[in-house]
């Protein structure tokens, strides 16, 4: 990073910040027609949204980091280069795999294999390559998709390093001699390198590359601390993880033991209240239970260390439980049922201790319990949640699990623990992209409702332990999902304007655009210089293109962390899909909003003929409008792809049709 | 390199004393050692790490393992005489907070 580019792009984001805030005040001091406030409302919230979103750009490049050449390694550490497969076809799992056994730095390779295939571990061990799949401890456990796959890895193996891969992700042999270097520092925790597809054609209708992210965004977010776990071709350091898992462990233990006491005692009180006055007996162990519990509670709240209360506690709930038996052994049969049920405290399988919902515990405390199917109940509920995590598979989960894009919500623990992580912007590993809209889609719905998840489960802006840039850097990203609200308005807009003839803005006047136009070309010069020659215009299309996919991500993660829904969570495939026809229905949102804007065009065309509409307006909203249709017009091309044809190694891959060449790994 | 010494004492406790690095390569040696001692039909558990120098995360998720078996079958795990550099790496995780250091081995379980 020259010092000269790094002043420009400095220069260009203060003024474009500038600009941008004087224009987004006017408009809402002076500029809001309220009377129409239905549409000026939404469109001023909008351009606020927008310039938040350029501020937090420009905070992101201010920092701008080229780590240039990497140190060397120091010889003699131990690596495990880890390959996730669930579904992918073999071959392409194995070209992988015989890739990474090329890599040159000392290490162990393993393929990951969560479809547990017979088929791949002959062929894997057949060359020497260790095969893993989970062990008996998942049966019948919530399994956390790759999060849990590569958990379970982490049991098996021991290396201090370990290199992430995605069954296609083809890594070149330098990889680690590239990346290692950085773990010199005591402190650096992983080292994200770019995702890089190669069966993609230099115009990537579908929008595959992230040229920008993988290389100034991230870059930016460097320069902050807060370079982005991105899931595969990262170098990660086993310890940060490991201790991720512990303090996690701990963090989840304490919630859910003062959770399953409060329970505990509602289940208790709701059996005494159900009791006659003549059972004196059960009565006297009811309430010692209850004893028991309000001492748990006082106990912890003294600071005394959690699993000595728990011990204790339920020592002195098994001894009252041995008093009680034979007083009431005939109720008990009903209720042993739900005990058993209790292990699995949780109808989600994504849902972790700590994040089951209140409204299953109360479920528990609201049924009526026999005395002794009570106090069962209440040493289950403590078994269930103490030391043992009895719903979870392994009691340490150092990959979080809140979310199915386990790596954004993984990386932003370890940076809340005070670690440190780094962006190397070198293509160390090439994989293969989706080559059919619909694929294509499924993937960015995934992504899009994996930060969302996180964003409503764990907040940035108030996790301990993050630096407040840290913070603004994750809402960053999570704030640029918000565009699919703000796209619905800025289609909106013109076509209520064209139509109808209703301004959102009091007035098109002079001071209108001498505040507007610098704003939008600074902006768009922002975009150039941080670039520096990079391909930007497929990702601003697609940012507002894809807007029906951005408010589905909100509206499902929000079902699934609030409501407890399930989020249709779709493995990403890596096959392409036998395109049979063009699947315009995949758009249909997009294109009953080109239509829209057509129909705008054509209505305001006319009333501008015959005298209903002002030249000004007519054409400021025209060119907005034919804006809008330059966005969607890449979906046209993404309907009309025909996926990558030029690599005539995909006709020697029978029935798969995957699009990989065998021999890409040396490549 | 790590070396495990195991006992049982008098009283019926399962004593562990790593002498050395306790660290991701000696965990799974952890684990064993006290999963040959609860397989054994000892299960109230003593980790002495009075002569252990340095300890990892690795190491402190096989406590936890051992901790979650021990339970499993009615018993305890207890740690007792961790020195500094040992009780920094317990605190870094807050698991200091939920496993409380035992001052000597016989005493583990009085209380």
């Amino acid at each position: 990073m020259s010092d000269a580019r790094r002043f420009v792009v400095r220069v260009v984001a203060l003024l474009t910040a500038i600009l941008g805030i004087n224009y987004v005040a006017w408009r809402w001091l002076f500029s809001v027609n309220w009377d129409y406030w239905w549409i000026a409302v939404p469109l001023v919230v909008a351009e606020t949204y927008s310039l938040i979103d350029s501020l937090l750009f420009g905070m992101t490049v201010w920092r701008l980091k080229d780590r240039g050449e990497p140190p060397v390694p120091a010889p003699g550490l131990t690596v495990d280069v880890f390959i996730a497969t669930y579904n992918e076809p073999i071959e392409l799992v194995m070209d992988t795999a015989r890739a990474a056994q090329r890599i040159t730095y000392p290490h162990a390779t393993w393929i990951l294999d969560d479809g547990n295939r017979a088929e791949l571990r002959a062929r894997a061990e057949a060359e020497g390559i260790s095969w893993i799949t989970r062990s008996a401890d998942w049966a019948n456990m919530p399994r956390h998709a790759k999060a849990g796959n590569l958990n379970n890895a982490l049991l098996t193996t021991e290396g201090e390093f370990l290199l992430i891969l995605d069954a296609d992700m083809v890594p070149e042999p330098r990889i680690l001699d590239r990346t290692l270097g950085y773990f010199e520092d005591e402190q650096m925790a992983l080292v994200q390198t770019p995702q890089y597809f190669v069966n993609v054609p230099d115009d990537d209708p579908l929008g595959s590359q992230a040229p920008l992210f993988y290389g100034p965004i991230q870059q930016g977010k460097d320069g902050w601390n807060s370079a982005f776990f991105c899931g595969s071709n990262a170098v990660i350091r086993r310890e940060a993880l490991m201790q991720l898992g512990i303090s996690r462990y701990v963090g989840e233990v304490e919630l859910g033991v003062h959770r399953a006491l409060r329970t505990a005692r509602s289940v208790i009180r709701k059996a005494r209240r159900g009791l006659g006055q003549d059972q004196h007996e059960v009565l006297h162990a009811l309430d010692e239970i209850l004893h028991h519990i309000a001492r748990a509670r006082r106990e912890l709240r003294r600071g005394q260390a959690l699993f000595d209360v728990t011990y204790r506690f339920q020592h002195r709930v098994a001894a009252t439980r041995r008093q009680l038996v034979g007083s009431d052994l005939r109720a008990l049969h009903a209720d042993l049922a739900i005990i058993a049920g209790l292990e699995q405290l949780s109808d989600d399988p994504d849902q972790s201790l700590a994040t089951i919902d209140d409204a299953a515990l109360l479920q528990l405390a609201d049924r009526d319990w026999s005395p002794l199917g009570a106090v069962e109940t209440v040493e289950a509920l403590v078994r269930s949640i103490d030391v043992d995590r009895g719903d979870e598979a392994q009691p340490v989960m150092p990959m979080a699990t809140i979310s199915v894009t386990e790596d954004m919500a993984t990386c932003m623990r370890v940076h809340a623990l005070g670690w440190r992580t780094a962006y190397h912007d070198e293509v160390l590993a090439k994989g293969l992209a989706p080559e059919d809209l619909q694929t294509m889609l499924t993937q960015r719905l995934r992504w899009a409702q994996g930060t969302v998840q996180v964003m409503f489960r764990e907040n940035p802006l108030v996790q301990k332990g993050l630096s407040v840039a840290q913070r603004l850097m994750y809402l960053a990203t999570m704030w640029s999902y918000l565009a699919g609200f703000a796209a619905l308005i800025y289609i909106a807009a013109p076509v209520v304007y064209l139509i109808l003839g209703v301004l959102p803005v009091s007035a098109l006047s002079t001071e209108f655009f001498v505040r507007l136009v610098p704003f939008l070309v600074m902006n768009q010069l922002l975009f150039f210089v941080v670039a520096d020659g990079r391909p930007t215009w497929r990702g601003q299309q697609y940012s507002l293109a894809l807007f029906p996919v951005w408010i589905r991500s909100f509206t499902s993660a929000f079902g699934n962390v609030f409501l407890g829904r399930s989020l249709d969570f779709a493995v990403t495939p890596k096959e392409k899909r036998q395109a049979t026809r063009r699947r315009w229905d995949l758009i249909e949102p997009q294109l009953i909003a080109m239509g829209l804007l057509v129909l705008a065009l054509v209505v305001g065309g006319v009333r501008l003929a015959i005298g209903h509409a002002s030249p000004l307006g007519t054409a400021f909203n025209m060119v907005w409008v034919v804006f809008d249709l330059l966005i969607f017009s890449v979906l046209i091309k993404a309907v009309l792809y025909q996926g990558h044809e030029t690599h005539a190694a995909s006709a020697r891959v029978p029935q798969t049709s995957t699009a990989r060449p065998s021999d890409e790994g040396a490549a | 390199m790590i070396e495990f010494n195991v006992r049982t004492t008098d009283q019926g406790l399962g004593v562990v004393a790593p002498h050395g690095r306790l660290n991701m390569v000696a965990a799974r040696h952890l684990r064993d050692a006290i999963n040959g001692l609860i397989g054994g039909g000892t299960t109230r558990i003593v980790v002495d790490l009075a002569d252990t120098t340095f300890i990892d995360s690795s190491a402190l998720g096989a406590l936890v393992a051992g901790l979650k078996s021990a339970r499993q079958v009615g018993g305890d795990l207890r740690i007792a005489r961790p020195t500094e550099s040992v009780m920094t790496v317990f605190r870094l995780t807050n698991l200091d907070k939920v496993l409380r250091p035992r001052d000597d081995v016989e005493g583990a379980f009085d209380d």
